[in-house]
Order: C-alpha cells, then structure tokens, then sequence
C-alpha cells in the first residue's frame, strides 16, 4: 500500500439519511493519489451513496469533507467536476437521443470562435479517444442505437478521458464482456501510473482483487474493514461483506459442473428458424416446462435481440416462434402477455416505474384479472405485500416509491411483477447483474422455484456464473447464431468461454 | 398489524415537509395563482366578486371545460391534440348540417331526426378522434403533426359543409342542454360538471385509468409491463375528439350559430387550462382536478379582466404571460420532482 502520500480526498465521519433511512453512519474514507481503491459491499450497503456525496450529487449531509486537505462543499455536481472529480454511475447516465461524440464530449463540445459547434473535429477526437480504448463505432451513430454494453464503455471512456484526477466508478463492468474488462483495467492502470486516484466499486470480488491497491468493505452503512488488496482473499470479504461465514456462497464455477438430465416436460416454447437482420441467423431451439434453459454469449451476440423477439418487442425478419403449441407471430408485448410469455430486460429502468409506489409496479401485470373496469388497491396492495414479504424486498413498504429502493431490492420487484401473474415461459435477462451474493442467492433460488412449479425459464446473460449457477441447459449464442449446446454433460467456465 | 401500519406511516410523506412541498408544487403554484387572481379582481372591481358572476364564470369555462376533459387524458399520455379546436368546430356544424334550417338559410343540408343528427355527428367526431388514433399508432405520426394535418381536415371539412353560411338550428335536445336551464343553472355547466367528474372517475378509480398514466409516466416500462400501449394512445385519441365532439355541439346552441371558424380560440384556450392547472406536459402526472383549478384560472382571469378598466388589446398580452409563467411552473416542478426523485 502506498504510504506517505497525503490523500487527495479525505472525508471523516460521513452520515447520510434519506428521509428515515440512514444510508451512511459515520464513514471515514480516503483516497490517496496514484490508488484504485476497492469498494465491496452488500447492495444498500450506502457505497453508491458515498460516491454520489463525493460526485457533488448529494450535499445535504453531515461530516467533514476534505480535497487536497481543504475543507471544501460542493453545492452541485458541477463544483464537483470543477475540482476534478468524475463519475460513472450505476445506473446509465447517457443521452440516448444524442451521438456517439456528443455523448463523449458532453457538456464541452469544441467549439469555434463564434461558440458554433466544430462537428468534425469532435467527431474525429471522440473517435480517436475511443479507438484509445478499443472501441470501434462510428461516433456519429445514435448512442441510443447500440447495445447497452457498448453505451456503458462509450460512457466509461468519456469519464477516463475527461482529465479528471479522481474517477469513480459504480460497478462499470457489469455489462461489459471479459475482453472489455480487460482493456478498462489496462487503462485503469495507466490512469493510476500517471497519479488518478481512481474508486473502483464491484460485485466480482476477483476483479477488485486483480486492480486495486486497497479494498475498503461496507456494510449497512458502515465501513467495516479496509485492507491492502495483497492481504485479503475473497472469502475474507465476503464474510466482512455478510458478516457470516461465506465460503460456500459464491462457486467460482472454475470445476466442471455437471448438467441434469434435459427436462421431459412438454415443449412450452418452440423457435425455428428465427432470423433477424444483422443480429440473428436461424436460430431453433426449444424451452420446455421445468427446467432453465440458459443461453450465454458475449456482449452483442444477438441475446438481447432474441429476449426482446420473445417478449413482441421487436419483430424478426423470419423464422416462427410455437408457443404452448400454437403458432404465434406477437403484434405487441400485450400480446405476448397473454400467451403467457413475460420479459425481465438487464436493464430495471426500462420496465419498473420510478415515481410510482412498489405495490403499482407490482400489480401492473395482473390489473386486468383483479379488476374488471374499476380498480381495487386494497387487493393490489395485499398482493404486493405478499410478494415482497416472499422476496424479502427491503424496505417491506408496499407504498414506498421505487425509486427509493435500492438496485438489487428494484431487480426483486420485478421478478414481483411476473410471480403474480405468472407466466407460462420467463424469459430473463441479465437475472443477477449488479447484485451482491446474498440477493443474487436470493434470485437463485426464486428461479429454482418458479421452475419447479412448472415454468419454462430462459435465463440469457453475458457473465457465465449466471448461466451456470442456473441453467440446466445451456445453449451458446455467438455472433448470432447458436454455436453449442451444452446438456447432460459437464460443463464449466472455461468450456463455455471457449465456445462462445 | 404492524406491517400495515409501518405501510401507513411510510405512506404519508416520509421525507418531511420541504421535499413535499417540492413535489406537490405542480397542484400549489395554480391553486395559489387562482387565490391571488380572485383576490386581485375582487379589490379592483366592485362587480366582480357576485354571484351572478361566478355564474358567468362558470359559463364562459364550460365549453373549454367540456373539451378540456379530453386534453386531458391526451396530455397526461405524454402526447397532444392540435385538433381538438377544429373537430369542435365540425361537429357542432354537423350537427346543424343534419338538422332542418329556416328557409332562408343556403345550406344544401341533410335533415333528419334530432336523435339521427346527433348520432351522426358524434360518429363523425369519433371517426376524426380514430384517424389521429391510427396516423398515432399504426403509421406512427408523432401527435403533434398528425393533429396539425387533422385540425386542417376537420376545418375542410366544416367549409365543404356550409360554404361560407351560418345554420342556426340545431336538434332541441342540443339547445336544451346548450342554451337552456334548470332551476337557474345553465345546463352546460351542468353538462361540463359531469363530464369533468366522470373523466376524473375515470382516471382515479379505473383500470383504464391507471394505464393512462402509466403509459404517460414511463412509455417504455409501460410496454415492458406488457401493456397495449398503442390501444391506449389511441383510445386516449378517441375520447379527446369525442370531447371536442360534444364541446362543439353544446357551443353551437350555447353561441346560437354553426360557421367557419367559430371555435378558434378554443385550441389555446384548453391547452392552457390543462397546463395551467399544473398537469405534466411530460405525461404522467397531473389529472382532471388540476384541469378544473385551470380552467378557473383562465375564466378568472378572462372575466376579471373584462371588470377592470384596461385596454382590450393589452388582454390578449397578459394572458400571453400568464400562460408563460404557468409553462414554465411546469416544466420547474417535473425537475424539482425528478430531483426528489433520485
Ligand atoms: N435517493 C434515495 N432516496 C432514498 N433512499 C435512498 C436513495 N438512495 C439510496 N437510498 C437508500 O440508501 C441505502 C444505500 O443505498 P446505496 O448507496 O445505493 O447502496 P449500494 O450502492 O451500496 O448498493 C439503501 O437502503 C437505499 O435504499
Ligand atoms: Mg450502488
């Protein structure tokens, strides 16, 4: 650990509450020049609320908050980024509406004399800077336009070359796939060379063993251990994480593993031949009644497009999809509801309602068989109620906002939605991303449930731990098209890697 | 219970007083705007605060009212009807075209029965509502263009069907409810009144309801959720133009006449009640009651200025303003959300 060098960043006794939650209770915490410091911690353990307290995003809380040994308040996220401090959130903060190089420019475009916008030149450098990071993409698409994994770097690169001297991101690897991971910490480690001190938060604890110098754990709002990186295992954070012994929770999957036998219940989802433009090619598989059919594959391999098919979001260009026997061609998502097909996309903000209470993002599905014409928020309320008590979703309050609820507890309100109404065939994608141990176990086992109750899962994800720790069949998407299968035979990290 | 009383407290505002108060500023800032209002023309104008003029309030409102409880639905969706003026305009002319005129009126009309006519214009104003639907939906016009190119077809419509003339009948039903009263109070706010609480009926209390905000509030979730966002965009069409439809009708008999551009101030005049009243042009928030608080602020406003002494064309200035300040309450109190938001 580097010793002797005086923090660029010091705060001491740092509490935070959010109305009656107290998201942060007395946090010291330090961060030294020339430093990636790790950040672990349960979610709602307050790491990204000390972040955002450090980005300038939240000012009202009480503490000391010093840069470079001054006492300092930022009044805004601006002040913050004046005194050279960047943020990638957790949750995606780009414009999808505007391009590639605006995004990467935001908020300082190069301009001429006149303040008129210099296209060109800013197309150029936005695409130089992301060449510089491995990305290759015409920086005058629609960010919107690109997949999710892809706006995440474009969004990563913007905050590592925006020149700050304390970059800080929230879980920045959870979309990107392990050749990006890898060019991020390459970069990371430059930036770190050259004096950045840079906040690293994660759920894959061997990354964060891998970058960073010094590992700072929370939990519940409390910052209870901070070590050198050399001096620490994962299993000694992840019991600081917990605070129990956590040895068995996380399977690092490195051993094979070995595939039931496949399900011989009856065929709830048929796809032939399924073909979309550039991103799928002839896909056929099927999904059957009681078991989990995973489908892996790296970022942009077509998943994405194949969930968003399933669910009547996207229309292919051929191919037929069989549902419970009969041929199905979804005008709309409404239609695919009422086959009995239901969509958790990797992203929470596309389907839960922020402003809206818990109990209405959990009874949206079912309206139409609880009420006829007039509607009963009693009913709607116990039923949520019921759901969240079950899924143990913090804080159990039925009438909270959900935006107020932490990411991993926001993900359970989901899968919520669609254990009320439930579907014949769940298709999930991304099920555990950006959750810690426990809620990720949580999820484990809500699947393992639903598919003994007879549901049709198909759990599509770019991380192999997720496929594995819950499919019975895996099926591998590369490029757009299905290059394996895996079932009835041992399969593990490594062997899906390579296929994929 | 201590579970549902946990649910309870936590229900009512737990983030104290101020945050609240930001929240809610979009149902404040209009209700303390009418309060000021009032309170201003009544100290400028004896003639202002009666009875009899809070009668002619409501009056002067009800058509924007009855048409506005349409916008309504179409604004909280996140979307807009530009038509609403002029398909108004084409009912309440259809309305007429279906109806025997005096002799000396030069319409080469159709006349039928009272209860045919007003079917039929209610049809023509319903199928109007179904080609923004579909321009909306199918073809996926953005609404703001769609009910520009409507609100010239209706009004093409209205100038093929009375080429320049004015028809005065209408079917009596109509100019009942139009021009007549009941005990003192004029059938048209009567008429606006129910309307108004069925629409607010039916947003609060109804399954179709809470997909219209959930539509407005959250397009995407709403279509994740696997909700037929397009039957609702369009069903939300639909009653907007049924609105005007009816809105038009009761005009015609509450003016007397049935011509060409009649309606014209209506457009503005019912965007800016919903708006005023504080409802999200982002969609999602907002409802019926601050139509209502809206409205009131508009007739105030147009009636109290007619009380005070003041130059006719400086009117059309000051609501210019007001509309400006209400605006830009608007779109402060959605950041002022989103920030209590996250
Ligand atoms: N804007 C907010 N309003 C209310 N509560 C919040 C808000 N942000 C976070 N919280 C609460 O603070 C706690 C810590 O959350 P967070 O910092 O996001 O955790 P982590 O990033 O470690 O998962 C959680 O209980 C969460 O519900
Ligand atoms: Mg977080």
């Amino acid at each position: 650990m580097p010793e002797g060098r005086s923090p660029i960043l010091e705060l001491q006794g740092i509490t935070k509450s959010f109305g009656g939650v107290e998201a942060l209770r007395g946090v010291d915490f330090a961060l030294l020049p020339g430093e990636i410091h790790g950040l672990v911690g349960e979610n709602g353990a307050g790491k990204s609320t000390l972040m955002k307290i450090i980005a300038g995003v939240h000012t009202d809380f009480s503490g000391r908050f010093l840069v470079n040994g001054q006492e300092t308040r930022f009044r805004s996220a601006r002040d913050a980024h004046a005194a050279g401090i960047a943020m990638v959130h957790q949750e995606l903060s780009v414009a999808p509406d505007l391009t590639v190089a605006e995004n990467v420019f935001l908020g300082n475009q190069p301009t001429n004399r006149l303040g008129i916008v210099q296209w060109r030149r800013m197309a150029r450098e936005a695409g130089e800077q992301l060449a510089r990071f491995g990305i290759d993409v015409d920086p005058m698409s629609r960010l919107g336009d690109l997949p999710i994994g892809l706006q995440q770097l474009i969004e990563i690169a913007r905050v590592l070359f925006s020149g700050a001297r304390i970059v800080i991101l929230d879980e920045p690897t959870s979309a990107l796939s392990p050749p990006e991971v890898e060019r991020l910490f390459t970069t990371l480690r430059r930036l770190r060379n050259e004096g950045t001190g840079i906040v690293f938060i994660s759920h894959f604890i061997e990354d964060i063993l891998r970058v960073s110098d010094t590992v700072t754990v929370f939990r519940n709002g409390r910052k209870v251990a901070e070590t050198a990186s050399s001096a620490t295992t994962k299993g000694a954070l992840i019991e600081a994480m917990i605070g129990r012994g956590g040895e068995a929770l996380e399977h690092s999957y490195t051993d094979d593993l070995s595939l039931p036998k496949p399900s011989d219940g009856p065929v709830v989802l048929k796809v032939d031949q399924l073909s979309l433009a550039r991103s799928l090619r002839d896909i056929s598989f099927e999904a059957r009644a009681g078991e989990v059919l995973g489908v892996y594959g790296f970022m942009g391999c077509g998943q994405q497009e194949l969930s968003r098919i399933l669910f009547g979001k996207l229309k292919p260009d051929g191919g037929t999809l069989i549902v419970d026997g009969a041929p199905k061609t979804f005008a709309s998502t409404a239609a695919a509801r009422r086959a009995g097909v239901a969509l958790v996309p990797e992203s929470r903000r596309a389907m839960l309602f922020h402003q809206e209470p818990v109990y209405k993002n959990v009874s949206i599905s079912i309206l139409d068989r609880i009420s006829a014409l007039l509607l009963k928020p009693a009913r709607e309320r116990e039923i949520a109620q019921r759901q969240v008590e079950q899924l143990q979703i913090r804080p159990p309050v039925v009438g909270l906002d959900l935006g107020m609820l932490s990411g991993g507890n926001q993900q359970k309100v989901a899968l919520a939605r669609w254990l009320t109404y439930p579907p014949k065939l769940l298709v999930l994608c991304e099920p555990t991303r950006g959750m810690d141990v426990g809620a990720k176990n949580d999820v484990i086992n809500i699947v393992r449930d639903l598919r003994a109750k007879g549901l049709a899962i198909i759990v599509l994800s770019t991380e192999p731990e997720t496929v594995l720790s819950l499919a019975d069949r895996i099926l591998v998407l590369k490029r757009g098209t299905l290059v394996r299968e895996f079932k009835n035979e041992p399969v593990s990290k490594d062997r899906l890697l390579e296929a994929a | 219970m201590a579970s549902s009383e946990t649910a309870l407290a936590a229900d009512r505002k737990p983030r104290g007083i101020g945050p609240f108060l930001r929240s809610q500023m979009r149902n404040i800032a209009p209700f303390l705007t009418l309060i000021f209002l009032s309170l201003f023309f009544a100290f400028a104008s004896p003639s202002f605060a009666t009875l009899d003029n809070l009668g002619n309030i409501l009056t002067q409102v009800s058509v924007t009212g009855i048409i506005a409880v349409g916008l309504t639905f179409v604004i909280l969706c996140a979307e807009i009807d530009l038509s609403i003026a002029s398909i108004a305009n084409v009912t309440g002319i259809a309305v007429a075209y279906f109806t025997l005129q005096e002799s000396y009126v030069n319409i080469a009309n159709v006349p039928m029965p009272g209860a045919v006519a007003i079917l039929l214009a209610i049809l023509l104003c319903a199928l109007l509502g179904l080609v923004n639907a579909l321009g909306l939906t199918v073809i996926g016009i953005p609404s703001f263009i769609m009910t520009l190119a409507m609100m010239q077809i209706a009004a093409g419509i209205s100038a093929l069907l009375v080429r320049g003339q004015i028809a005065y009948k209408v079917p009596s039903l109509i100019s009942t409810l139009g021009s007549g009263s009941i005990g003192g109070i004029p059938w048209i706010v009567i008429v606006a009144a129910i309307m108004l609480l069925a629409g607010h009926l039916v947003l609060t209390y109804t399954r179709f309801g809470r997909y219209v905000y959930m539509v407005g509030g959250n397009r995407e979730a709403a279509e994740y959720s696997g909700l037929n966002v397009k039957l609702i965009l369009g069903a939300v069409m639909v009653i907007s133009a049924v609105c005007s439809g009816i809105g038009g009708m009761l005009g015609v008999a509450h003016f007397g006449s049935a011509q060409q551009n009649e309606f014209d101030t209506y457009l503005l005049d019912s965007i800016a009640a919903v708006v005023v009243g504080g409802t999200s042009l982002f969609g999602g928030r907002g409802g019926i009651g601050n139509t209502i608080v809206g409205l009131f602020v508009l007739g105030v406003l147009n009636n109290g200025l007619d009380h005070v002494n003041i130059d006719s064309f400086l009117k059309i200035l000051i609501r210019g303003l007001i509309l400006l300040a209400a605006l830009v309450i608007n779109v402060y109190a959605q950041r002022l959300r989103e920030q209590t938001a996250d």
